[in-house]
């Protein structure tokens, strides 16, 4: 699988290469600043994109401007975005188009080498990987908002699951119940949050978007 | 520009104040009459907020020229306007607002001397250069003027018929007023320049007064940078800096266990990593109190919308706000918003929050309406105190709304300059 990864500290860099390298990817470029990462993913066209959000030339959210900038290009390029924080303003911006295919981690979820890469994997396969803090954050502030009102707490619980990037059967494992069970709970969330008939996977991405901009 | 050209300068600006400017200073006379003539039918009164306009216009032209020309600089000394409501009674607000500014007043004493005492001071360089050319005038055609039967004195020079030994004398004298002219002319114009200030200037109460402002805001702004500097002591240090001892004293314990007992070295490795987690996220939410990451990237508005999307109410955003503003305001404006907000959620009882933010005529206007209870009080230490304080610094006011029963409404207004001219505007809803 090709990536190409884009980190401006050369520690990090060289680290995330080494790591990414350990499990079998091919690293297709690395870049340190947000023009020469459009560049690199728009001629490089690669799997999945593993980008920092914060780079030169301006240290703001280059990274995030530049995945946003190659995305109209090459619509649903796969990139996992890598930042010192997580904004829920940053995820809707970045899940906007519907095209999915995104992940938004905390940098310190590259610690956890194993979920990390089962995350990079995930968005390759054009799934929607959100950080739990930007999760918990949403919990926390309660279902008063419409329209996940009318959700009950197990589908909202299913939900933010999904908003991590499981699977139904990942999510019928952790829940210990029957998947049957969860893809029940999956079809109301749908119909409750007026997602129209579509591909799953494009359903979960506008799920996840609804919950996010709750 | 040689001297030469700054003395004739000088002379033509004394020409301008006269002749230019003496009819739209006549009809500010005129205004500034009907007010006090009207006033007692109450008619005057209505006349007052145009008038006042007026010999702002006229007092601002004249600071601008002075400026331009004397280099001397005049501060204005006008209160910011608030905006007055529509209709009658808003219009007598405005009466009230205008009539009670004694920056008004002042105009309109300065409008009233000046044609007397500032006339004198400018247009004295300019007669004596014009009586000069007519004497040079009289001599050249003294012939034809006695032919015609004029008689009259120029200077100590009777012109007359039978008078020709001093046909040159009023080309004499008009050489030496001309050279008079020129000479005192810059003099005179930097006086006219000065006694202009003295009407139109802040009084030096005012001055005292913002004198006063200032050293408060000062204490004020080094007293919130003091405290914060001590809360960012306190929580790195009951924060990140104690993870990290508890990770340096896991790894440790882990390396002398690793041979004897590995699972148990396991578990402490994985609590030291745990550790090294915790101190970061503490080390994030203290970044976020310091300088907030979305405000560094991308400014106010933005910044204001990422608190409202984590905001546990239903908080809409309206900003029109041209570019960015100069950090330090930005980031003022930020903290107010975001503690309005807070104070919102903890008290207020509210679900719908809408904040209004707009740039307009050097002001930046904030509004956060709740559809709370109401019943917030400044006096009562909700906080807006302390917004109120920290506002201040960057000459910010904030006023309050909030009856018994709702809606309670927090307006902020900030004089800022913007360091862009790029306009974004949007709306959005979190």
């Amino acid at each position: 699988m090709r990536v190409v990864l884009a980190e401006d500290l050369f520690l990090l860099r060289d680290g995330m290469i080494r790591l990414l390298e350990a499990y079998g990817f091919e690293i297709a470029a690395a870049v340190g600043d947000g023009p020469a990462l459009v560049e690199a993913l728009v001629t490089e066209r690669p799997d999945v994109a593993v980008v920092d959000v914060r780079m030169p030339p301006t240290f703001t959210d280059e990274g995030l401007r530049a995945v946003l900038e190659a995305r109209q290009v090459v619509p649903g390029l796969p990139v996992l975005v890598l930042s010192q924080y997580v904004e829920q303003l940053y995820a809707s911006e970045l899940l906007a188009d519907g095209a999915g295919a995104i992940g938004y981690l905390l940098k310190d979820r590259v610690f956890d080498s194993d979920s990390f890469v089962d995350a990079v994997r995930r968005v390759a396969g054009g799934g929607t990987v959100m950080d739990p803090e930007v999760i918990s954050k949403l919990l926390a502030r309660g279902a008063r908002k419409e329209p996940l009102g009318a959700l009950t707490d197990r589908e909202r619980e299913v939900l933010s699951l999904m908003a991590e990037g499981r699977s139904n059967a990942a999510i019928a494992e952790r829940l210990v119940v029957t998947e049957r069970a969860i893809a029940k709970h999956t079809s109301n969330i749908f119909m409750k949050l007026g997602l129209p008939e579509s591909s799953d996977d494009n359903r979960r991405v506008l799920a996840v978007l609804a919950y996010l901009k709750a | 520009m040689t001297n030469t050209n700054k003395r004739l300068s000088a002379v033509l600006e004394g020409g301008f104040w006269f002749f230019v400017m003496l009819v739209p200073m006549l009809l500010g006379y005129v205004a500034l009459a009907l007010v006090a003539g009207l006033a007692g039918i109450g008619l005057g009164l209505l006349l007052l907020p145009p008038t006042a306009a007026y010999l702002r216009w006229l007092a601002d032209m004249r600071r601008r020229k002075v400026l331009a020309w004397r280099g001397i600089e005049i501060p204005r000394p006008y209160r910011p306007e608030p905006e007055f409501a529509g209709g009658f009674s808003g219009y007598w607000e405005k009466v009230k607002f205008h009539g009670l500014d004694p920056a008004f007043w002042r105009d309109g004493a300065w409008l009233v001397t000046d044609p007397v005492v500032g006339a004198f001071l400018a247009v004295l360089p300019m007669a004596l250069v014009a009586e000069g050319l007519y004497g040079m005038v009289i001599s050249a055609l003294w012939t034809l003027f006695v032919d015609h039967g004029f008689n009259d004195w120029f200077g100590f020079v009777h012109v007359h018929r039978g008078n020709e030994g001093l046909r040159w004398a009023p080309a004499a004298l008009g050489v030496l007023e001309i050279a008079l002219g020129f000479a005192i002319a810059p003099k005179m114009l930097e006086w006219h320049a000065r006694w202009s200030r003295v009407l139109l200037a802040p009084t030096p109460a005012q001055v005292e007064a913002r004198m006063k402002h200032l050293t408060q805001t000062r204490a004020d702004a080094v007293d919130t940078q003091a405290a914060e500097l001590r809360r960012i002591e306190r929580d790195l240090h009951d924060g990140a800096q104690a993870r990290l001892v508890a990770m340096g004293m896991h790894l440790n314990a882990a390396s002398q266990l690793l041979e004897r007992d590995p699972a148990a070295a396991q578990k402490l490795l994985t609590e030291a990593r745990d550790s090294s987690a915790k101190a970061l996220s503490e080390l994030r939410d203290l970044v976020r109190g310091i300088h907030p990451p979305v405000l560094a990237d991308r400014g106010l508005v933005d910044a204001v919308r990422a608190v409202a999307l984590d905001s546990p109410l239903d908080v809409q955003v309206h900003a029109e706000v041209p570019g960015r503003l100069d950090a330090p305001l930005e980031s003022a404006a930020y903290f107010a918003v975001s503690e309005v907000l807070t104070n919102v959620a903890k008290h207020a009882h509210a679900t719908h929050v809408w904040i209004d933010m707009r740039v307009a005529g050097g002001l930046l206007k904030i509004s956060v309406s709740d559809d709370g209870i109401g019943g917030a009080d400044m006096a009562r230490g909700s906080g807006l105190r302390g917004i109120e304080r920290r506002l201040a610094t960057f000459d910010g006011i904030l006023a309050l709304s909030s009856p018994l029963g709702g809606p309670t409404v927090v307006t902020m207004e900030l004089p800022c300059v913007s360091s862009s001219p790029k306009t974004s505007s949007s709306s959005g809803t979190a």
